[in-house]
Order: structure tokens, then C-alpha cells, then sequence
């Protein structure tokens, strides 16, 4: 018995790194190693990079000249703060339509007596497996006033007949709701989860007790799945600074029209990779600095919200 | 009587219409642009402006025709498939034996190892391309498919990691323990009893990693400027700015370039919920 345990024992590694842990650093190593290398290690050392200006052969020290740049002078700070303003109403898009429609439809989904619900899941989550950039350049035809303007005129519905996408007042919104549209299915899967894994001993002593469906809903199935919430949250608030795309696709790399639209994603882009438009030749700095903004923002934004919603467990 | 009522609207209660109409309404709104997209790659170049919205009046395949005739076109889908197999292969391999391994050595080294892995979940790559860009060109790799799979491997890692040791270390220990005691070494142990019980897990990370990696266009975009390692994605944009006024052969490149996956989530669309909504499983 003594022998079998013990053998057991040297099986899972012991308590110390010896001889166990050697053995299974063997099985360790090889993901660890990618994972350092090709994400981990760059994510810190583009902090590094942040600090300093010119390319590869010719990079220099600057400290924080970087961000200074990035955060007061004339001409950049006005594209930053311009793209980080969009970047938030870009995520007020999606916390309060999004995922609104997301808790909706999963309510609805979760009936039991409900019948088709697989079907319209199934439904929901198609657009989720499209690329962004398919529906992006779909949505850039079908918001094109000359696609099909004289058709919806001669139907009466030519108030839909705009240049929604080269409209300064309307474009950020529409790339907002194409973004929407397309990422519902995400959210509205993960209450769907939640909602299902709530004891239906619950609901329905709140039922003989003779609560309401409204109040059963509001008092009872939405705070018990606050941890879910919170998740969605903060898979929106990074995926929001991870927006490319959708921008790419259905405007330009620029934000046209006027750089409404323009996001971090493109800015980075435009700033770190590709270069600014007339001169062409990229800031890895000023790209870096950038990045390491918005990778502290996350940060901040990541911690505390794990930290409240996931605590309650 | 009133009985009679009442199971009556019960049965009208159940029928949930209010329900129905907004799902109806939203399937609609869901699908609307899904049959935009698929029925005006049968039509002529003419036909999409005029009859915008209905089924095409003539029924073309000169859309689909040309695009695969277009020699190319199998390159790119050729690297697609590459990217996806061998990247997903890697993942599904190393973190496999990395979860394992994790599952079972518990110390406070390990714990920290795990801990490391499941911050990268929370963290976009994106922000390390600065830095990825210049180790692709050190390690001269621009320009080839090779600058793409260690990025998606390292990408994938901390959620294969995650799902699989929570997996693995939910399986009942009798199963090790009496392969043990026959003598089978770990590495035995984890190919012929590990591997086959940790199926449906290495399914739900194959999906939660396809996806993203088959739609990926910001790493292609920005490693990639060679025709022939160019991936679909990329080579969607390009034909976008050559084909921009032709709009039913662009629209056959997006179906095209949308239709494996879709096929592959109608085939198992289940595992497929599952398996992109992991992220948010906490274990």
C-alpha cells in the first residue's frame, strides 16, 4: 500500500523541483519557449523599444521623448487622443448594444419550451466564423448609395440611400454596428452558458413565491451570472483596442472620411508599421510607445474588473 | 370551463410568439447580408445594380470560373491550409504535453508556470509586433510562412494550456495509477492514455484557435508581401483594389475565402459554441 502511494507520489513530482520537476520541465519547455520567445518577450521588450527612436541600425536613446510626442505634440497627440476618443465610443457600441442583445437573446434562448432555439442559435453565430475583413468589404458594397439606390428609391425607402461610410456624422456608428452585428453571436453564447448553469430549484421557488418573470429575471438570473458579465466585459474592453480590420476594410487605413473612424488599430499601424502617409517611413518608437500605452490601459482595466467579478465566487 | 382556459393560454404562453418575433427579426437582420453576399456571386457584373436584393434573373458561374482559373488562387489556399494545420498541430501538441505535465507536477514552480501561461490569455499579441517584426527580420523569415506559425503557435499556447490542464486534471487519477503501476513511463502514459481521454478538450482549443487563425489578416499583412506565401486573407485585399468596380467577382473571392469555415461550423456547429466561447470558461 506504503509502495503504491509512494509510487504515485514519484509519479506527480514529489513536493520539491527534484527529481519530478526535471522530469517534467522535459514536457514544460517546448510551449514554454515559444510562448516566451515569440509573445511574452516581445510584449515587455516593446516596452523597452518605446524608449527609444530610429530603426534597427540607427536606434538611439530618448527616454520619454516618445510619449511625449505621443501625448502633447501638435500633430501626434491630436491623432492619439482623436483614436483613443473613437476607440471608446467604438466600445460603448459594443457594452451596450453588444451585449445587451447578447443577454436578451440568451434569455430568449434559454426557454425551455421554447421550440427552434438551436436553429436561430445556430443562425446567430454564423457571422462569427466570417472574417471581419469579408463583412467589412460586404458592408462597404451594400452602404454604397450607388449600389442599390435606384432600387430602394423606387421602393420608397430612400431615406436608406446615404453615403453612410463617407459621412463624417455617420461613418464611426455604421463601422460600430457592422462590428456589432457581427460579434453578437459571442456574447449571446456565453450568457447562454450562464444562464443554463443557474440551479432551477431557484427559479422556481421564486415562481411559488410568485415573483414575476421580469422580477425572476432582473432579481435572480442577472445578478448570479454578474461573474459572466464581467468576463464579457473585459473581453470587450481588449478586443476593442485590437480593432484593425474592420476599419481597414470598410474605410481605409487612414479612418477616412477625416479620420473619424480611426482606431489604435490603425494608428499603430499607421505609425509603428507602415509609416505616415506622405513621408512612408515608420516610428517604431512612437509605435512601441503606442503599444505600451494601451497595454497598461488593459492592464488597469483587466485587474480590477477580474478582481470584482470573479472575487464573488 | 375555466380550466379549459386556462391550459389553453398556457399553450399560447408557451408558444413564446413575442419571443419568436424577435429572433425572427434578428435572423433576418443576421442573415440579410449572408444572402447578399452568396447570390450576387451568380450574377453579371450589370445585374448586381440593377436587381440588388432577389435571385439573379441570369444565372452566371463566369464568377467562380475565373477565379479558378486564376493559378494563384490554389497558392493561397494552399498557404491557408498550411498556416491552419501545422499551427494548429503545434499547439495541440505542445500544450498537450505541457498541460500534462502541469496537471500532475504540483509545486509552486509549476504554479507560477500555469499562472504565466494564463496572463497571455488576457493580452492581444498585437501589442508585441513592433518587437515580433524585428526578430522576423533577424531571424530572416519575412516573406515566408514561417514568420507566421511561430506567432500563431505562441498565440494559441496560453488558452491550449489553460483548457487542457483543468481538463487533465479532472480525469480520475485510476487511470494513471494503474497504468503506472504496469510499468508504462510517463511519456507512455500520455500518448496511449492521456491523448485519447483529452479528445473533446484538444477539439474545443482545434476551434477556439481556427477561427482566428483562418481570419487572421494583421500578421500576413504586415510579414508578407511575397505572391506566392501570400495567405487567402491577404490576397483578398489586393484583389479588393483590383477588382474594385467588379463587384460580383470580389464578392466571389469573399465567399470563396469564407465558405471552408462556415462549411466546417454547419458540420459541427456545436463544438464550434463551444469552442469559441472558451476563452470565458473559468475552471
Amino acid at each position: 500500500m506504503t509502495a503504491k502511494t509512494n509510487k504515485i507520489r514519484a509519479f506527480q513530482g514529489g513536493a520539491s523541483i527534484k527529481p519530478g520537476g526535471v522530469y517534467w520541465m522535459r514536457y514544460v519547455i517546448p510551449a514554454l519557449a515559444f510562448y516566451v520567445v515569440f509573445m511574452a518577450y516581445p510584449m515587455i521588450d516593446s516596452v523597452r523599444l518605446s524608449l527609444y527612436s530610429g530603426t534597427a541600425g540607427t536606434r538611439e536613446f530618448v527616454g520619454l521623448a516618445n510619449y511625449v510626442r505621443l501625448f502633447t505634440d501638435e500633430v501626434v497627440s491630436k491623432r492619439f487622443w482623436n483614436a483613443f476618443g473613437n476607440n471608446w465610443v467604438f466600445f460603448a457600441w459594443h457594452m451596450l448594444l453588444q451585449n445587451a442583445l447578447g443577454i436578451l437573446f440568451a434569455a430568449i434562448l434559454t426557454n425551455r419550451t421554447m421550440r427552434g432555439r438551436q436553429f436561430y442559435q445556430t443562425l446567430i453565430f454564423i457571422p462569427c466564423t466570417i472574417a471581419v475583413l469579408v463583412t467589412g468589404y460586404l458592408f462597404k458594397l451594400m452602404m454604397n448609395p450607388v449600389w442599390a439606390g435606384t432600387t430602394l428609391k423606387a421602393a420608397g425607402l430612400g431615406f436608406l440611400v446615404r453615403p453612410w461610410l463617407g459621412d463624417r456624422s455617420t461613418a464611426l456608428t455604421c463601422v460600430s454596428l457592422v462590428s456589432v452585428w457581427q460579434w453578437v453571436g459571442i456574447p449571446t453564447m456565453m450568457f447562454v452558458a450562464a444562464f443554463q448553469g443557474i440551479d432551477d430549484d431557484l427559479i422556481e421557488a421564486a415562481s411559488i413565491e410568485g415573483a414575476t418573470p421580469w422580477q425572476q429575471f432582473t432579481l435572480i438570473r442577472i445578478p448570479l451570472i454578474v461573474p459572466v458579465i464581467g468576463m464579457v466585459a473585459i473581453m470587450t474592453f481588449v478586443s476593442n483596442f485590437n480593432a484593425f480590420d474592420v476599419v481597414f476594410s470598410m474605410e481605409t487605413l487612414d479612418g477616412a472620411p477625416d479620420y473619424t473612424t480611426d482606431l489604435i488599430g490603425t494608428l499603430f499601424y499607421r505609425y509603428g508599421i507602415a509609416g505616415q502617409h506622405p513621408v512612408g517611413i515608420p516610428e517604431p518608437g512612437v509605435g512601441a510607445a503606442i503599444s505600451t500605452s494601451i497595454f497598461f490601459m488593459l492592464l488597469c482595466g483587466v485587474i480590477p474588473v477580474l478582481r470584482t467579478t470573479q472575487g464573488k465566487e | 370551463m375555466a380550466k379549459e382556459r386556462k391550459l389553453h393560454s398556457l399553450r399560447v404562453m408557451n408558444m413564446h410568439i413575442p419571443y419568436h418575433i424577435i429572433m425572427i427579426i434578428w435572423s433576418f437582420i443576421s442573415m440579410f447580408p449572408v444572402w447578399i453576399l452568396i447570390i450576387n456571386t451568380f450574377k453579371i457584373r450589370k445585374e448586381i445594380y440593377t436587381n440588388p436584393f432577389g435571385l439573379p434573373k441570369v444565372w452566371t458561374l463566369q464568377n467562380y470560373k475565373s477565379l479558378l482559373a486564376n493559378a494563384n488562387f490554389f497558392v493561397y489556399f494552399r498557404n491557408s491550409f498550411l498556416v491552419v494545420v501545422v499551427s494548429l498541430f503545434m499547439i495541440l501538441f505542445l500544450g498537450s504535453l505541457c498541460a500534462y505535465a502541469l496537471a500532475h507536477w504540483r509545486t509552486r514552480f509549476s504554479g507560477g508556470v500555469y499562472f504565466f501561461f494564463v496572463l497571455g490569455m488576457m493580452l492581444p499579441i498585437k501589442i508585441a509586433t513592433i518587437r515580433l517584426l524585428q526578430i522576423m527580420k533577424n531571424l530572416g523569415l519575412m516573406n515566408s510562412l514561417f514568420s507566421l506559425y511561430p506567432v500563431y503557435i505562441a498565440m494559441g499556447l496560453p488558452t491550449a494550456v489553460f483548457i487542457l490542464t483543468e481538463f487533465i486534471h479532472g480525469l480520475p487519477t485510476e487511470l494513471y495509477e494503474a497504468g503506472f503501476m504496469d510499468g508504462a513511463g510517463r511519456f507512455r502514459i500520455y500518448y496511449n492514455i492521456v491523448l485519447p481521454l483529452i479528445r473533446p478538450a484538444l477539439a474545443t482549443v482545434a476551434i477556439y484557435n481556427l477561427v482566428p487563425i483562418w481570419n487572421d489578416l494583421w500578421f500576413p499583412l504586415i510579414f508578407i508581401t511575397k505572391e506566392d506565401q501570400k495567405t487567402v486573407l491577404l490576397a483578398v485585399t489586393m484583389l479588393q483594389g483590383q477588382y474594385s468596380t467588379d463587384w460580383p467577382k470580389l464578392l466571389t473571392i469573399l465567399a470563396m475565402s469564407a465558405l471552408p469555415v462556415i462549411t466546417l461550423y454547419l458540420l459541427m456547429s456545436k463544438q464550434f459554441v463551444k469552442g469559441l466561447t472558451a476563452g470565458a470558461v473559468k475552471g
